[in-house]
């Protein structure tokens, strides 16, 4: 227990669950604009950025490293928009062209950089390492959180409409490129202060992943951002717990793991939009809609028969309306909307059943439904 | 002070030429449109009928010449126009409300840093009022059919208040009903004086529809009242060689 309280795991935790508040928040925009692959171009693209930074600053100095992730993330995304608007290549083209081509410096870069002394630590950028994160750097990165929220804030209608629709943004005189721009930039500063914790190649699931699951509970921008932030700061707060229980286990992969199980549930379980509850709807729907094709075929026949208590047979019936029937009389039977008529002479082949006084009331409630 | 250039016109076009990668999709475009008109363009299938629009609101960039609305370039006049894009060109299933969505069309006119408050979520209602969604306006867009989605961005554009209306196809894919709605909504705006410039693509409608028509085929075939422009002569030259066709259509729209 005291070692799950340790120093060390609360740096950790806040950590974090500021950088999964984060994460949710810029995800949000992301995944509605359509453009999370973009996400993954920056954070895998940021890896150049981060060997780089460490070469010309001859050190493992944190904000040079950060900054020359920031500069290759964001060039890497300049380059995706001029391969689709310039060169006209197709934007999951252009994406995979950039992503690669990026990355794959990264891996150059980083096999001549860990020539040199002090190199060790890098590879902590490829899938994270939190215990990297030190306390006192827990102020500076709260600060970046702050900033990126407020600048979000100050420009919320406008990155809300440029969000929904972008034509009719220009057409109102907003400036969308500059937006764009700038939302582009705030994609790239979570992404890189994610990387210590993430890695670049995880990075992209904290940002897609609280979003995605946040989309299936609401139906506002407002609290699909708020609800994202939540699910962001619970993946962080379980990531970091989790691995303090177990040594060697790393918090970037499960805090990606607990934001993914999130976001599974809730594309299964959500009341309106789950996959379960649309199943389970169809379901229904089907169900009543055989039962009362059943109902209407006792009435009907019993309208031609000239005899409202005309009991076809089962076999007659299996035969008009398909397999199945057997089952959904039975049920209509448990429901007491229909009952085995009296045997007849000569008897049937198969029993009889007719519809009861609460049988012939539901089929005249359908009917004047389904008139009106 | 901007100096006027035709402040005659709603809107004027002058010698506009688009193109997509050297294909030129418009070509030396002169049009002029008057003020309280409802008028429709019409062509055939790329024809550049959306890329007008589009072109005079400078969404899409000319290579060649001007355009002006009420005599100042377009960026001066924004406040004075609303514009309806085409409805399949964004994602309904986007989280937000129907009165939101309205909303979201003085977002230009409140400027920078303000929010919108209790005046602007009124005017969205009135503007929901008005093409009869306002029992609507609390729903999620998400469960809107294709002609209530048309109404709610008719109502965008309307509580603009604007005095040039553009709607690209705001008939496509709608239902008879809504369809005689949208018209009656259009035909008020403009007996309330305002411009109304639609994309159709019926031409068994315009002439009851409209009173100004444009007919493009990448130049402009012909402008002017539906009267004098919806010739068989005009038609040919838009449609090309779908001599039998444009018959029918003929006795049709004389009907």
């Amino acid at each position: 227990m005291s070692e799950l309280l340790s120093p060390t795991l609360i740096t950790v935790a806040m950590a974090a669950a500021l950088i999964g508040a984060l994460a949710g928040v810029m995800g949000t925009f992301l995944v509605l604009r359509g453009q999370s692959l973009l996400g993954d171009v920056i954070a895998h693209a940021s890896l150049p950025g981060v060997v780089a930074g460490f070469l010309i600053s001859g050190g493992r100095g944190f904000l040079a490293v950060l900054a020359g992730a920031l500069v290759s993330g964001a060039l890497a995304g300049l380059a995706v928009q001029g391969l689709r608007r310039g060169a006209g290549i197709k934007p999951d083209a252009a994406l995979g062209v950039v992503l690669s081509l990026f990355f794959a410096a990264g891996v150059v870069l980083l096999s001549l950089a860990q020539l040199r002394p002090g190199s060790a630590g890098l590879t902590v950028f490829l899938f994270g390492q939190a215990a990297s994160v030190l306390r006192a750097d827990l102020p500076a990165m709260a600060l970046v959180v702050a900033l990126v929220l407020a600048v979000l804030a100050l420009f919320w209608k406008e990155f809300k409409l440029v969000a929904f629709d972008r034509e009719a943004a220009r057409a109102q005189g907003l400036p969308v490129a500059a937006l764009d721009a700038v939302l582009t930039v705030l994609f790239a500063v979570t992404i890189v202060l994610g990387l210590s914790l993430a890695g670049v190649v995880l990075m992209v699931a904290m940002l897609i992943a609280p979003a995605v699951a946040a989309r299936q509970w609401v139906r506002g921008l407002a609290p699909m951002v708020g609800l994202a932030a939540g699910f962001g700061i619970f993946a962080g707060l379980s990531g970091a717990t989790v691995s303090a229980l177990g040594p060697g286990v790393a918090t970037g992969p499960v805090m990606v793991l607990s934001a993914t199980a999130l976001a599974m549930l809730s594309v299964l379980l959500a009341p309106e939009r789950g996959v379960l509850g649309r199943v389970l709807g169809q379901r229904r729907t089907r169900r009543a809609l055989r039962g009362r094709q059943v109902l209407e075929a006792l009435g009907g026949l019993g309208r031609d028969h000239g005899d409202p208590g005309f009991g076809p047979e089962q076999g007659m019936l299996r035969a008009y309306l398909g397999a199945g029937t057997t089952r959904v009389l039975a049920r209509l039977q448990r429901e007491g909307l229909i009952r085995p008529a009296a045997a007849t002479v000569p008897q049937g082949r198969t029993p009889r059943w007719e519809l009861t006084e609460a049988g012939h009331a539901r089929l005249a409630a359908l009917r004047a439904e389904g008139g009106r | 002070m901007t100096q006027l250039h035709e402040p005659q016109f709603a809107c004027h076009v002058e010698d506009l030429t688009v193109s997509y990668r050297e294909k030129p999709v418009l070509w030396d475009i002169d049009l002029d449109i008057p003020p309280g008109v409802m008028a429709a363009i019409v062509g055939p299938n790329g024809a550049g009928k959306s890329t007008l629009i589009k072109a005079v609101l400078g969404l899409v960039p000319p290579v060649a010449g001007h355009v002006r609305l009420f005599g100042l370039p377009v960026g001066k006049a924004r406040g004075r126009v609303a514009y309806v894009p085409q409805r399949q060109s964004v994602d309904w299933d986007f989280p937000t409300t129907v009165q939101d969505v309205v909303t979201m069309g003085l977002y230009g006119q409140l400027g920078w840093l303000r929010r919108p408050g209790r005046a602007e979520r009124a005017r969205a209602l009135a503007a929901l009022e008005q093409v009869g969604m306002q029992d609507y306006a609390r729903r999620p867009i998400s469960q809107l059919s294709g002609g209530q989605q048309q109404r709610v961005f008719i109502a965008r554009a309307l509580v603009q208040e604007a005095d040039l209306l553009f709607l690209d196809e705001p008939m496509a894919g709608v239902d008879a009903v809504t369809e005689a709605a949208i018209v009656a909504l259009l035909k008020a705006q403009r007996d309330a004086g305002r411009t109304v410039v639609v994309v159709h693509h019926d031409l068994q409608t315009v002439s009851r529809y409209f009173d100004w028509l444009v007919m493009l085929n990448q130049r402009i075939i012909a402008q002017g009242p539906v009267a004098e422009v919806y010739t068989e002569e005009n038609l040919r030259a838009a449609y090309g060689g779908q001599l039998a066709l444009i018959g029918r259509l003929r006795e049709a729209g004389d009907e």
